[in-house]
């Protein structure tokens, strides 16, 4: 029994060894060199001492934060209004439904919807008001991040709602509370690992975000992970590169930790 | 009789087109006392619960609380408390935060609270458990800690639903003893819900027996097992035996091709009836002094007593419970008294089979 159980993992650790572990050391091992082959520690000295660095990092943080926080605030009642519904799955379907379908796809559908003679400007023309640059700016950047996005965060929430006992929503309003008191009270609360892995699905991948920024953000917004692209496919500098790469690895580590799942009173 | 705390009229419950969970349900509920409402699930019991606890509204009919109509009057602002039957503790609490969850809702004073948390605490046998996890208990003390919440808010009215249900056996015991005496001690009245008729025997005051969306038969737990109105509740409420007969003419029936005397009366001469012996009023005896004949077919022992199944010479199944060995495939005598003989007609409504027992009943 030991035995097939240590054969099936096989393919398991093949795969963790040459596709997770191997490029993470690779990454590591190349922001260490110039690009002469050189061992140095330039490339985080000039990282931590450049402000243009520094504020990429800060972009991409703040983006990736508004992206989560304006995510979370759409999807928290949209899960909740979904457990209510009878047809929960089909629901459920429907909103996974987007993720199958591929990320550049839909963003050059966003550039035709946002474009001077897209669809949104030709809606808004019915009203009177004149086409506008709607394309390359932050607001088109956020919506179409966002929608992206939303499944990753309404999966979770949807889960960690549904697995609520109605019992406790009726034993808070039998004990006096009120419907808002229970919300804040009982619901969120016992629903607070939902968000927190709702969080970590959209905060982490948005901290990396490079085709967006420039189909839809035109570069306007530049983040590590434009930069990441820069500096591999055009400046072909690996090693700067790899270094803004074992940044971002380091802060989702972070992120993980601070988001990580705690028992919550000793759920068991 | 005292003003009832809680009164239904005419209480309708359906959901969608269906047939109505609760049809046309009326009664009282006096306060200080423990009710049972007792029956198979899809009864209709549970509705009932949730309508008084203010988690479902009647379709049609009236609810009242002390004379008022609380039709419209939703969970949170009414004086009365429950008990769920997956006690629904709050996971993210200990148990003190648990209990004190409705107080501090209503604003009482911290002093107060830490009072009166105790004291709740102490009510139900977990005194010091305050900073324990929830998750840290057993299923018994979660129990505990279910009606100390409850308690602690001083409703006028508690509700239990199956509460004792996940219990083992010994413990569920136990805590019907507990149960009745905290009733007892608070002195408020106690809505039980159960399908376990000894649970509803060992505890009530009063019981409903309910059936189909129905109140077959209320009474004092005595009353519905001596008494019991028709063949649901006398199959429902402990063993019987039930056979069909035809009563004679008062004090006397016939059943197993004899006529026995009776102490039932009040009725149609020659009507045909269902008469009910339970298993312990029958007592095992020679042939010859027995009153019925009949052959022992199978032997269980219970612990208690042996659970004898005998077949007479009309075929009808006579179950016994005695504490003496009877021999399989031997023929028996079985002996009983007019008084454990108790006759039942069809179709017999509460109202007209109360009004015939009081016409001979002092």
């Amino acid at each position: 029994m030991k035995k097939y159980n240590t054969l099936l993992a096989v393919p398991y650790f093949m795969w963790l060894i040459f596709f997770v572990l191997a490029p993470v050391l690779l990454v590591v091992g190349y922001s260490f060199f110039d690009q002469n082959g050189h061992f140095t520690l330039a490339n985080y000295a000039e990282y931590f001492s450049s402000g243009k660095y520094l504020l990429m990092t800060f972009n991409s943080v703040w983006y990736a934060l508004l992206i989560t926080v304006i995510t979370l605030v759409i999807s928290y009642p949209t899960a909740y209004f979904l457990t209510k519904l009878k047809h929960k799955d089909l629901w459920l379907l429907l909103i996974i439904l987007p993720t199958w379908i591929n990320l550049l796809l839909k963003a050059y559908a966003f550039i035709g919807i946002f474009g001077v003679h897209g669809g949104l400007n030709s809606f808004l023309g019915f009203f009177g008001i004149l086409p506008k640059q709607l394309l390359f700016t932050d607001f088109s950047f956020l919506v179409v991040a966002v929608y992206i996005q939303l499944p990753f965060m309404i999966i979770p929430l949807l889960n960690a709602l549904d697995e609520l006992p109605a019992s406790f929503i009726a034993a808070s309003k039998d004990l006096g509370a009120s419907a808002t008191q229970t919300f804040f009270k009982v619901v969120f609360p016992l629903s607070l690992n939902g968000v927190k892995s709702g969080v970590q699905a959209v905060f982490i991948p948005s901290l990396s975000l490079f085709m967006l920024t420039r189909l839809i953000g035109g570069n306007r917004v530049i983040t590590l992970g434009t930069a990441i692209e820069e500096h591999f496919m055009v400046t072909q500098n690996w090693g700067k590169g790899a270094t803004i790469g074992v940044v971002l690895i380091l802060a989702m580590i972070v992120v993980m930790i601070f988001t990580g799942e705690k028992k919550v009173g000793g759920k068991k | 009789m005292k003003k009832p705390i809680i009164s239904f009229r005419n209480v309708v419950k359906s959901y969608d087109d269906d047939v109505p969970v609760l049809k046309k349900v009326s009664f009282d509920i006096e306060e200080g006392k423990f009710y049972t409402l007792l029956g198979p699930s899809g009864c209709g019991k549970t509705t009932i619960l949730r309508m008084i606890a203010g988690f479902s509204e009647p379709t049609a009919g009236d609810i009242y609380f002390e004379g008022k109509r609380i039709n419209n009057v939703p969970a949170n602002k009414r004086q009365v408390n429950t008990v769920f039957q997956d006690y629904a503790l709050f996971p993210h609490m200990n148990v003190f935060e648990n209990i004190a969850f409705g107080l501090k809702i209503k604003k009482t004073p911290k002093e107060e609270i830490a009072v009166k948390v105790k004291e709740a605490l102490r009510l139900v046998q977990l005194a010091g458990y305050e900073k324990r996890g929830i998750s840290e208990m057993s299923g018994g003390q979660r129990q505990r800690v279910a009606i100390a919440r409850a308690i602690v808010n001083e409703p006028k009215i508690l509700l239990l639903d199956e509460p004792l249900s996940a219990l083992d056996h010994k413990l569920r015991l136990n805590m019907q003893y507990e149960l009745r005496e905290l009733q007892q001690r608070l002195g408020i009245t106690f809505i039980f819900v159960t399908h376990d008729q000894e649970e509803a025997l060992a505890m009530s005051d009063e019981i409903f027996v309910l059936n189909n969306g129905n109140i077959v038969q209320s009474g004092t737990p005595v009353d519905i097992y001596d008494e019991p109105i028709n063949h649901y509740v006398a199959d429902f409420i402990g063993e019987s035996n039930i056979v069909d007969g035809i009563m004679i003419k008062d004090n006397l029936v016939k059943f197993a091709g004899k006529e026995f005397k009776c102490v039932d009366e009040g009725m149609r001469p020659n009507e045909p009836v269902e008469v009910v012996i339970r298993p312990e009023d029958l007592d095992l005896t020679s042939i010859e002094a027995g009153k019925l004949k009949v052959k022992v077919e199978t032997q269980l022992f219970r612990g208690v007593h042996y659970e004898i199944v005998c077949h007479d010479e009309m075929e009808n199944e006579w179950i016994v419970h005695s504490t003496k060995k009877a021999q399989v495939g031997r023929e028996i005598g079985l002996d009983f008294d007019p008084e454990d003989i108790h006759v039942m007609r069809f179709n017999e409504s509460e109202a007209e089979f109360d009004a015939r027992l009081e016409s001979y009943d002092d």
